[in-house]
């Protein structure tokens, strides 16, 4: 990030009023930043802000109400912070908010794919469009379009949408919304039983670890989630691909009409399943029925938690 | 062997208490002849349906899932039916997207009174249903491979 110093200063401005901050710092090996919590200077000088720097913080803000919190924000990750004010999971005057204008992060399976063993990287520089990747005495020239996350390539929102403070230039849209679901689209095309093979495959690796929900900025329910409660018994522990597929639908359906598409979920997922694909498709659809938008408008209720006597876009007397 | 094994598909109807129940008792009472595929569940209020009742029904070996309520704007609870309509509506169209065949699923509205409509929808949902067939089951682990991974383990 070309601001960066602006940012952390910033932030040694803000962090007097605040209980800490929240940003990246560098993490167990190059090709990886962790998220940081940051409450004295020397923290704020460990910061950093890249294409590594993936994780949606906004995940940690519920669990943090009451404080007061600082938060760096990414695009998408402005608008998980927006679907949590409009929901009142957390407080507006407990946060403040540096946001800046990203220009996408990696994806670490797709650097795997195309770098081989990633285990043992001596060192990542990414400069401009280009990856650089050091490992095992080899290396590794990639292109940074090549392994930027599949949102990123389509991302409607660069910019974040709500901010206190916003950092550096704002950049441009790279896509409409239609073109974000150009992907669903295609998928939509297969035969009915082409679908359910497809799911029934994907799922069946799924391990039930529950990262995807935990990584999840709008799975606020955690302790209380569905998938572990025994009084109503909706999930069973057996391993068992339904049990499987029922999960990651109650995951998908919850968040009908708030997922901001952040795309944690999917990268939280240790063995690859494209479980982004069922909440984009229920965007979509929310988008045709009525015409809304997740984490965009902080004051807008989310479409399933209201109703209109006359709906626009439901025939009501189909069957 | 039962007289009607193989012929009836297993269908699950949620109907609510203070509308559809009621036209379904009405088509009863009036002796409308109906199939018998379908089997009933009795909820308070249409909006008191969690979709996931529906997806639940449709994974665990249902054929078809018919959910009925009051007619908008005519909810004994006044608003429960709204809240409803945008829920099925959107899982409605999600269905299809896990490979689930759009007919499993259909919504409507049928008031107390309408005993003739009720007769109307539930033998042309069955109708529906029987078209498609039963639905694919989602086959378990296979149970010898399991326990040769069992024996392999031990």
């Amino acid at each position: 990030m070309k601001n960066l110093e602006e940012l952390k200063s910033a932030i040694k401005k803000a962090l007097p009023d605040l209980d800490l901050v929240m940003g990246w710092t560098d993490s167990y090996d190059p090709l990886h930043a962790t998220p940081h919590f940051m409450r004295s200077d020397e923290d704020i000088d460990k910061l950093r802000v890249d294409a590594l720097s993936v994780n949606n913080l906004a995940t940690y803000l519920p669990s943090l109400k009451g404080k007061k919190v600082g938060i760096i924000v990414k695009g998408c990750d402005s608008r998980s912070v927006v679907e949590l004010l409009q929901e009142n999971l957390i407080n507006r005057d407990e946060v403040k908010i540096f946001g800046f204008g990203c220009e996408g992060v990696v994806d670490q399976t797709k650097i795997r794919r195309a770098a081989g063993d990633v285990r043992n990287v001596e060192s990542c520089e990414i400069s401009g469009s280009e990856v650089t990747l050091k490992t095992g005495g080899s290396e590794h020239k990639l292109a940074l379009k090549d392994v930027l996350a599949d949102k990123c390539l389509t991302c409607r929102y660069p910019n974040a949408v709500l901010s206190d403070e916003f950092i550096g230039p704002e950049l441009e849209a790279k896509a409409e919304f239609s073109e974000g679901y150009t992907d669903i689209e295609e998928f939509e095309k297969l035969s009915t039983n082409e679908k359910f093979t497809f799911w029934l495959g994907e799922m069946d690796r799924c391990i039930r670890c529950y990262a995807c929900r935990n990584a999840c900025p709008m799975c606020v329910c955690r302790d209380h989630c569905v998938a572990q409660s025994r009084e109503p018994h909706w999930l069973t522990q057996e391993d068992h691909v339904r049990e499987k597929l029922m999960f990651q639908i109650v995951h998908a359906y919850h968040l009908a009409g708030r997922c901001t598409e952040c795309g944690e979920c999917q990268r939280a997922c240790p063995v690859d399943i494209p479980i982004l694909m069922l909440k984009k498709k229920l965007n979509k659809e929310i988008k045709a029925v009525f015409d809304y938008e997740a984490g965009v408008d902080s004051e807008a209720t989310p479409p399933l938690l209201t109703f209109k006597g006359e709906e626009q876009k439901i025939k009501e007397k189909d069957w | 062997m039962p007289v009607l094994e193989g012929k009836e598909l297993r269908i699950v109807g949620f109907l609510c208490n203070w509308c559809s129940y009621g036209g379904a008792d009405t088509a009863g009472v009036g002796r409308f002849t109906q199939p018998t595929d379908l089997r009933i569940v009795r909820v308070p209020c249409s909006g008191r349906i969690d979709p996931m009742f529906i997806v639940k029904a449709l994974l665990n070996g249902a054929d078809g899932v018919l959910v009925s309520g009051c007619h908008p704007r005519d909810c004994h609870y006044a608003e429960g039916n709204f809240y409803a309509r945008r829920r099925l509506e959107v899982l409605k169209r999600f269905l299809p997207f896990i490979g689930i065949e759009p007919g499993r699923f259909e919504y409507t509205w049928v008031s107390a009174s309408e005993g003739q409509r009720w007769q109307q929808v539930v033998t042309g949902f069955t109708e529906q249903i029987h078209k498609l067939g039963p639905a694919p089951k989602i086959e378990g682990a296979d149970a010898e491979a399991t326990l040769k991974l069992l024996e392999a383990a031990l």
